[in-house]
């Protein structure tokens, strides 16, 4: 680091700060779904990281069809990407639910064995749709460049939109939860399903959209992954062990805590790339994890309740 | 009656969740020998109270006594094995083994790994389990798998396991509970039969059930004890009556 | 749902022996069908794949009986393959085969990598007896360590599942980042011979295959009597009932950790003979997508079902090798297929499948007598429904409750 001034070294300190937070976004919009799905269900999503692909190659199709078809609408294709990754990912759960996971709601363990099978099935999709090699949607221009502040200290733009629409999706996630009617009967069933049915409330219907919503958000997620990566089969899947652990490490019941969990381990990781090679920096991120871990299971948060 | 040996001291006890006193500094003494009914409306702190006594909840403050060992760091296992059971209010017993297997594999000895592999159903095991089989109206049900009993040969099948260990202190969550007018009266009788070298706590709704089998009884409300003595003397108190018998 | 366990269901009326038979015709048929059917290459094949069942073994008892998934069943095989591939590595890279190197007597790959002594790690790995004595030991004391800390906090279900995939996770990025002490990506290659006995000739194949084949057994008929003890039952019980084993006196999280590492060493043992008859060992063995096939060998066998997951791991390989050969495309549709039929529609596997066709059997034979006997039909086996998970809302702390 010889040559280097101390304000040199702070503006790649920030910078690297900041790719971080770009791992962040997506790992908390990954997270955020795969929470809400586990914490309302207990059931783990292993094909979770295709909803990720799902929402980047639905992104990728628009900026190919816009780009053919309405060069006008190439600026603005975006933010329909956003929305229409949301609705194909929200489709396909809500399928995928009505179908195969809520005949395995009672085993968490087949759950899990069978979502990977789906994973498998929707990764060999996506490479015979679209081929094995990665694709890249183009961004618009608003997206490109950075904002430079001073010297030597350049913040990606597309780094920012990605965390102003995490930002924006994780308060409309606390919000729906928390202050809507719907949110209230989906925090009812997860306390006490047979009581929450008993009082009227379709819990079958709330577990189906609750999944459906979770897979919606990781569609988003996608689409906010193509402005940070080019889209590959197997995308999703990269994220989905750092996901799961971000929603254990987190408490996996607390909103907060998924927040916390996913800032640290993203911060973790990209602050340990700059000092040494990628591999060993996941190698020790991942071993600090499992040891927190293995010390406090429950997490960063956790409620102590009557069993 | 202080004359008596006391089994189980408990001093002070309280626990908290999330804020919430479930158990606020409770006083409780059993006698050897004695049978105990914990009454209390919903929300009381009844079931949480065996839950501290047997260790599946840590207690935030206070002591347990069981022959004078303090119970509040040790595992569960090991209070099991000083002698302490417990039964659980949905009948908890392996579907999938018979009633026999279910028995057995209750039986106090090859508790550990090891001792578990090496394990020998021998004279001794079969004898324990016929005797106890006959106790809890089983023994012509040995060999079929427990998942085939009545509800109310659930519940007893349970007791029967924690017979198995010959506990000194038995504790019973809500016994009776679906069971038909002639099961309960089955039951009342084994309760009274165990009860003569033992010392058991029952929970219980059932306050006609109650009346037959307690020798005291004990009445919570909001975590703390509100009453404690015979069924007459319990039943004419007022504050129980406002509380509780009253509504 | 009703669950039901084979051996109580088998127990009623018939003699011991009779539980032995499926074993016997398992040893039959790996022992003698195989090897007099199948030429040399074929046969290779066939005990690589019979490599993977001791990981299948392994999960039955841990999974089936104990229900404890693992996700990370690969690392405790790449473990015992690696410590066999690593003493195998240094015979083949003697100073006189190695000469051309600019470092002679190490790894070809740590040459490469520019490494000029033997790192301390691989040292003790010039000893037969230490290499033996690691196969066991190093993925055993992980596994006890890992059960300790899991189990005694009573980490179990989808959370020890995922811990164990983080675990697989980590390890292969650590094998494959480390190239120069672990061969990186490519594995540890080109092993040669064992104490001077030459593993890559024909008799040698035939030689390793009955070997391995015999512990494979010798594991099952293992699992066998561990099953019949009551630590067996205990399994069972604590799967089902875990609270009512505990408050029975037992350390539940002592036998947990007790199956999860006889597991781990079963795994162990496997991936040394894989390493022993396949010639190599590679961190494509640790990861997460190896150690979840590993799970559908067990479940296409029968999670209960020692035998069947033996079957289970030659049926899903021999598929594997002939679609991904003969339709690449296909293949990943049909794992996948695979995996979600398995566990909706046959969630006990072959075992179940056979065990449904002898029911059907003694029925229509009982029909034929005339006589309809209740009990003809041995009940099957229904997998285990685990203890639904603890109801968790997402709730920012201390918000609105």
């Amino acid at each position: 680091m010889d040559g280097m001034s101390f304000s040199e070294f702070g503006s790649v300190l920030i910078m690297q700060g900041f790719n971080g937070l770009s791992y962040f976004s997506v790992l908390l919009l990954m997270a955020l779904g795969l929470a809400i799905i586990f914490g309302q269900m207990g059931v783990i999503n292993m094909a979770h990281g295709e909803f990720l692909t799902i929402g980047a190659y639905t992104t990728y199709l628009l900026s190919v069809l816009s780009s053919t078809y309405a060069p006008w609408f190439e600026s603005y294709y975006f933010i329909a990407a956003i929305i229409v990754g949301f609705g194909v990912a929200f489709v396909i759960g809500y399928l995928v639910e009505w179908l195969m996971i809520r005949h395995l709601y009672k085993r968490p363990l087949d759950s899990l064995l069978a979502t990977w099978g789906l994973s498998l099935i929707m990764q060999q999709t996506f490479r015979s749709t679209f081929g094995p090699k990665e694709v890249s949607a183009t961004l618009p221009a608003w997206l490109m460049g950075s904002y430079s502040p001073k010297e030597g200290l350049d913040i990606p733009l597309n780094g920012l939109f990605v965390m102003a629409l995490t930002l924006a999706l994780t308060s409309a996630v606390a919000a729906i939860m928390f202050y809507s009617r719907w949110g209230l009967r989906v925090r009812a069933t997860t306390q006490n399903r047979a009581m929450a049915g008993a009082v009227g409330i379709d819990t079958a219907k709330i577990d189906r959209l609750t999944f459906a919503l979770g897979c919606g958000i990781a569609g988003v997620a996608g689409a906010a992954f193509t402005t940070i990566g080019s889209t590959g089969p197997t995308s999703g899947s990269l994220y989905i062990v750092d996901t799961f652990l971000v929603v254990v490490f987190g408490g996996a019941q607390s909103l907060l805590g998924t927040i916390a969990s996913a800032f640290s381990i993203a911060q973790t990781n990209s602050t340990l790339e700059f000092f040494m090679t990628g591999s060993i920096a996941k190698v020790i991120t991942l071993a600090t994890i499992i040891g927190i871990l293995l010390l406090r299971p429950e997490g960063l948060f956790r409620l102590r309740v009557r069993k | 009656m202080s004359s008596a040996r006391i089994v189980l001291a408990v001093d002070n006890l309280s626990v908290s969740f999330d804020g919430f006193k479930a158990v606020n500094d409770l006083n409780l003494y059993v006698e050897q020998n004695e049978l105990r009914v914990v009454i209390g409306p919903n929300g009381a702190g009844k079931t949480t109270l065996l839950d501290l006594i047997c260790g599946r909840t840590r207690a935030t403050a206070g002591s347990i006594k069981f022959k004078d060992m303090e119970l509040t760091r040790m595992p569960e296992y090991e209070r099991v094995r000083r002698g302490i059971g417990r039964k659980f209010q949905t009948p908890s017993i392996y579907e999938n083994l018979t009633v026999l297997e279910n028995l057995e594999v209750s039986y106090p000895r090859g508790r550990t790994v090891f001792g578990s592999l090496f394990f020998r159903r021998d004279a001794a095991v079969m004898e324990r389990v016929k005797e106890v089989a006959e106790l809890i109206y089983l023994d012509e049900r040995l060999d079929d798998a427990a998942e085939l009993l009545s509800h109310g040969q659930k519940q007893w099948l349970e007791i029967g396991m924690l017979l198995m260990q010959d506990p000194e202190l038995l504790m019973l969550d809500e016994p009776v509970a679906g069971m038909s007018v002639s099961e309960r009266e089955k039951t009342a009788e084994l309760l009274t039969r165990i009860s003569s070298n033992r010392s058991v706590i029952v929970i219980e709704h059932d306050m006609e059930f109650v009346k037959r089998i307690a020798h005291r009884v004990t009445v919570l409300h909001q975590g703390k004890m509100l009453a404690e003595g015979s069924m007459d003397h319990v039943q004419a108190d007022p504050r129980v009556i406002e509380v509780y018998l009253g509504h | 749902m009703n669950i039901i366990t084979p051996s109580t269901a088998s127990a009623a009326g018939a003699p011991a022996w009779r539980a032995w038979i499926p074993l016997a015709a398992l040893a039959l048929f790996i022992l003698a069908v195989l090897p007099l059917c199948l030429d040399l290459f074929r046969l290779n094949l066939v005990g690589k794949y019979l490599t993977y069942a001791f990981v299948a073994i392994g999960l039955v008892l841990c999974w089936g009986y104990g229900g404890i998934l693992s996700l990370g069943q690969g690392v405790f095989f790449g473990l015992g393959g690696y410590a066999m591939a690593m003493f195998l590595k240094l015979e083949a890279s003697d100073p006189e085969s190695t000469k051309i190197q600019s470092t002679p007597g190490i790894p070809d790959f740590m040459d490469w990598n520019q490494i000029t002594a033997l790192p301390a790690l691989w040292e003790p790995f010039h000893s037969l007896a230490f290499t033996l004595l690691a196969i066991v030991l190093v993925p055993g004391l992980m596994a006890f360590v890992i059960g300790v800390a899991m189990f005694k906090r009573r980490v179990g279900g989808v959370y020890f599942a995922i811990m164990t995939q983080a675990f697989a996770a980590m390890l292969s990025i650590l094998i494959i980042g480390q190239q120069g002490y672990t061969g990186g990506v490519n594995g540890i290659t080109d092993l040669k011979t064992l104490n001077g006995w030459d593993i890559r000739t024909d008799h040698a194949k035939y030689v390793l295959y009955f070997l391995n084949a015999g512990l494979l057994l010798a594991s099952v008929a293992l699992g066998q009597v561990l099953l019949k003890t009551k630590f067996g039952k205990l399994l069972l019980a604590l799967r089902d009932k875990e609270e009512r084993v505990r408050f029975s006196g037992y350390d539940v999280a002592a036998f947990k950790v007790f199956i999860f590492t006889l597991a781990a060493v079963l795994s162990a043992v496997g991936g040394a003979m894989f390493t022993l008859q396949v010639g190599f060992m590679s961190p494509s063995f640790v990861g997460i997508v190896p150690s979840i096939e590993m799970v559908i060998f067990t479940a296409v066998g029968g999670r209960l079902s020692l035998v069947g997951a033996v079957y289970g791991s030659l049926a899903v390989n021999f598929g594997k090798s002939y679609f991904s050969e003969s339709f690449p495309q296909l293949w990943l549709f049909l794992m996948g297929g695979l995996f979600i039929a398995v566990v909706m529609l046959f969630p006990n596997g072959l075992a179940g499948l056979a065990d449904s066709v002898r029911g059907a059997w003694q029925k229509w034979q009982a029909r034929k007598a005339g006589q309809m006997t209740a009990r003809g039909a041995p009940r099957t086996p229904a997998p285990p429904e685990d203890e639904p998970a603890a109801p968790t809302a997402l709730r920012v702390k201390g918000g609105a409750a």
